[in-house]
């Protein structure tokens, strides 16, 4: 009794810990602007279930779509075990759902597999970060917290499986022993290899089959209220941020409404604009980005794809549209906080542009779209990137100088040379 | 050129409407190598007899390098009186020379009151060929010689077409090859998002060597590029690889006009 006392405290007290930060993270992600993305809603539906739930954008590296496919099964198929741990530990039963027979079995050798697989995996993964250093897990954005947060999340998951395993096969001993309360039940194809190394006293099998049991469902709570903190938050915002993703075609960037309410009044001094928001143009800082740009920030996990293939950061440059995300992330929970301990309407004298992205950024992207192709929860950095130009070009007039004079030509030539317009046709006088 | 070209100041004139308006864009009007390109469309536009015509003086830029440099007002300035000149001359159809202006036309223009089928000129090889109006007889012989296409970011990632330029080029019966980042994939030139009018950042190497680079790995005798700006960036590369004499960078709207002997 006194045991499930503790698990419905636990439980609770972890689900309730959870929902604070989550409803922290959705009211800041709140703080950006509107943004229309609820039309199309078979489309968006098809969207999710392909590239999150299908993960279609993984297979272009197979190796890591491998390996992730297993964590990604193992972590959904398992929560059907977490279901029953749920109810054992509430009403003091064992294994619970064991009047299922065979297709219990089945399931329970099915887990056991799939735990296998993703501790494998975890642990490939591992040494992929930590010996072979693969490049694209570097960079000047991964240093300290980013990479300790990797190693926790996968040496988590290696303990989570591991604890799954042990308490399978000491459960399993505990069976064939006929411990009372242990019910024969369930196939352990692979916990039946560590059953050796077991002890074989019923009394120290129990102490094992419990703490192991502890351990995993304490470490599942501790590990959903790890995830607000982490960047493996993208378990659980791969699936909206794919749902509410730009479906228009990757070269189309939004036209401003503010601005063509102004052109229009310049061009016909009849015009009688529409209501307008003033504010600025562009963002300076994370509050004049959109919803779903910070959406797509706190979904961001870091894997570097997007910064592997940015041809500004492959050639030296330091634009990393991992980066980008990473620091908006940062400055978005930065602003949380303050809003947490001095109230909304605190100011740190901090923005996104300069604090955290610097102009050399974001002047050295060719907007490629190779960075919004590569994401596989597609998030685009490169909206961002332009929102902080036009806050740069249009508040500041702050452009690098060629540039700076490519738009006085547009402007007074109509052609982002020096030409004059009437030379324009003379390419047809010659052969 | 051995025929006029028709502007469509002159076709309202005589009260007659083209097929399609062929959009040339700042750097086929004004750039010596893209005007090459240009003429070479209006070839192929004259050799198939379609009814085409040109703004000529009326064209102006799209505001397409203003919009990716971040200045939204000069980009909807040019965009809106673009628009008034299109929609006055009842424009329906419009092949673009360039990508981004395709790009910019096609997907940005509508919101602002400017909607009409834009194709970009590799598509319209792609639907020549594809009528039969267009095969490569008559002139020079591409028949085993090795090409390897470059994807333009605001033709292939931006717009996804990938297909409509490899067709264009396979009716040559030549050896297309793909370099190792291609289609989705690809590799940008370095001059998208305004960067073709600056200096780059600091960095290690500059994005078009990187480029070809690895065109190079393919070991072709020709790069074939469907932008004027890629153009540019990679024939700067060959340069700087001294490579001029063994590698030729050309349009696909050039290869296809030299494959007919126009």
């Amino acid at each position: 009794m006194v045991a499930q006392i503790i698990f419905l405290v636990l439980t609770l007290a972890a689900i309730a810990l959870f929902t604070v930060n989550l409803r922290k993270i959705i009211r800041n992600i709140r703080l950006g602007k509107p943004v229309d993305r609820h039309d199309q809603p078979q489309k968006r539906l098809m969207t999710m279930l392909r590239v999150a739930f299908g993960q279609s954008k993984m297979v272009v590296r197979p190796i890591p779509a491998f390996l992730h496919f297993f964590v990604y099964i193992g972590f959904i198929i398992i929560n059907i075990e977490v279901l029953e741990i749920m109810i054992d530990g509430l009403f003091g039963t064992h294994r619970i759902f064991n009047g299922l027979g065979s297709l219990y079995n089945f399931l329970i050798g099915s887990f056991e597999i799939l735990a296998f697989t993703v501790w494998i995996s975890c642990a490939i993964f591992l040494v992929r970060r930590n010996i072979l250093k693969l490049k694209r897990f570097s960079g000047v954005e991964m240093k300290s917290w980013p990479k300790s947060d990797a190693n926790y999340i996968l040496i988590t998951e290696i303990l989570l499986m591991s604890a799954f395993l042990l308490m399978n096969a000491a459960d399993a001993k505990l069976q064939l022993l006929g411990a009372s309360h242990y019910v024969n039940a369930g196939a352990f194809p692979v916990s039946q290899y560590l059953m050796n190394i077991l002890p074989s006293t019923e009394s120290a099998l129990v102490i094992i089959e419990r703490s192991c049991w502890w351990f995993h469902i304490i470490g599942i709570l501790a590990f959903l209220n790890y995830l607000p903190y982490s960047k493996h938050f993208h378990i659980l915002f791969a699936f909206p941020n794919t749902y509410f993703s730009n479906l228009e075609p990757k070269g189309e960037f939004t036209n401003m409404a503010s601005v063509t309410n102004e052109v229009k009044a310049m061009l016909d001094p009849s015009f009688v604009p529409a209501e307008t928001e003033p504010g600025k143009f562009g963002a300076k800082d994370v509050t004049d980005l959109s919803w779903v740009n910070l959406m797509n920030a706190y979904t961001c996990t870091e894997c570097g794809r997007c910064t592997s293939v940015c041809p500004a950061n492959i050639t030296g440059k330091l634009l990393s549209p991992r980066k980008i995300m990473m620091d908006t992330r940062d400055r978005i929970t930065e602003l949380g906080q303050n809003i947490d301990k001095h109230g909304a309407e605190h100011q740190d004298g901090k923005a996104l542009l300069d604090d955290y992205i610097t102009r050399e950024e974001i002047w050295a992207c060719t907007s490629c779209n190779a960075c919004v192709e590569a994401c596989p929860v597609n998030i685009d950095p490169l909206q961002i990137i332009m929102e902080l130009r036009r806050y740069a070009v249009m508040e500041e007039s702050q452009a690098p100088g060629s540039i700076n004079a490519m738009l006085g030509n547009i402007e007074n030539n109509q052609a982002p040379w020096k030409y004059s317009p009437a030379d324009r046709f003379n390419w047809a006088q010659e052969s | 050129m051995e025929f006029k070209v028709p502007t469509m100041a002159e076709l309202m004139a005589a009260g007659e409407e083209p097929e399609i308006l062929f959009w040339v864009g700042c750097a086929g009007s004004y750039d010596e190598r893209a005007q090459k390109i240009t003429r070479d469309i209006c070839k192929i536009l004259h050799h198939v007899g379609i009814k085409y015509a040109v703004l000529g003086t009326e064209e102006s830029c799209t505001g397409d390098p203003a919009k990716r440099a971040g200045n939204e007002f000069l980009f909807q300035m040019q965009a809106m009186t673009n628009i008034e000149v299109l929609n006055a001359y009842n424009i329906k159809k419009i092949v673009t020379g360039c990508p981004h202006c395709f790009n910019t036309i096609k997907n940005e223009y509508p919101g602002l009151g400017g909607t009409y089928e834009v194709i970009h000129h590799t598509q319209l090889i792609q639907d020549l060929i594809n009528e039969g109006k267009l095969k490569a007889e008559g002139g020079e012989s591409f028949k085993g010689k090795k090409i390897t296409y470059h994807d333009p970011c605001y033709l292939g990632r931006g717009n996804g077409i990938y297909e409509a330029p490899r067709k264009a080029l396979e009716v040559l019966d030549a050896q297309l090859v793909e370099m190792k980042r291609c289609k989705s994939n690809g590799l940008c030139c370095g001059a998208g998002g305004a960067q073709m009018f600056k200096e780059p950042e600091k960095g290690n190497k500059d994005i078009n060597v990187e480029r070809i680079d690895e065109a190079l790995e393919t070991s072709p005798q020709f790069i074939a590029a469907g932008c004027p700006f890629c153009m540019t960036m990679l024939s700067d590369g060959i340069k700087l690889k001294d490579k001029e004499q063994e590698v030729k960078v050309l349009d696909i709207a050039e290869i296809t006009a030299r494959a007919n002997g126009l």
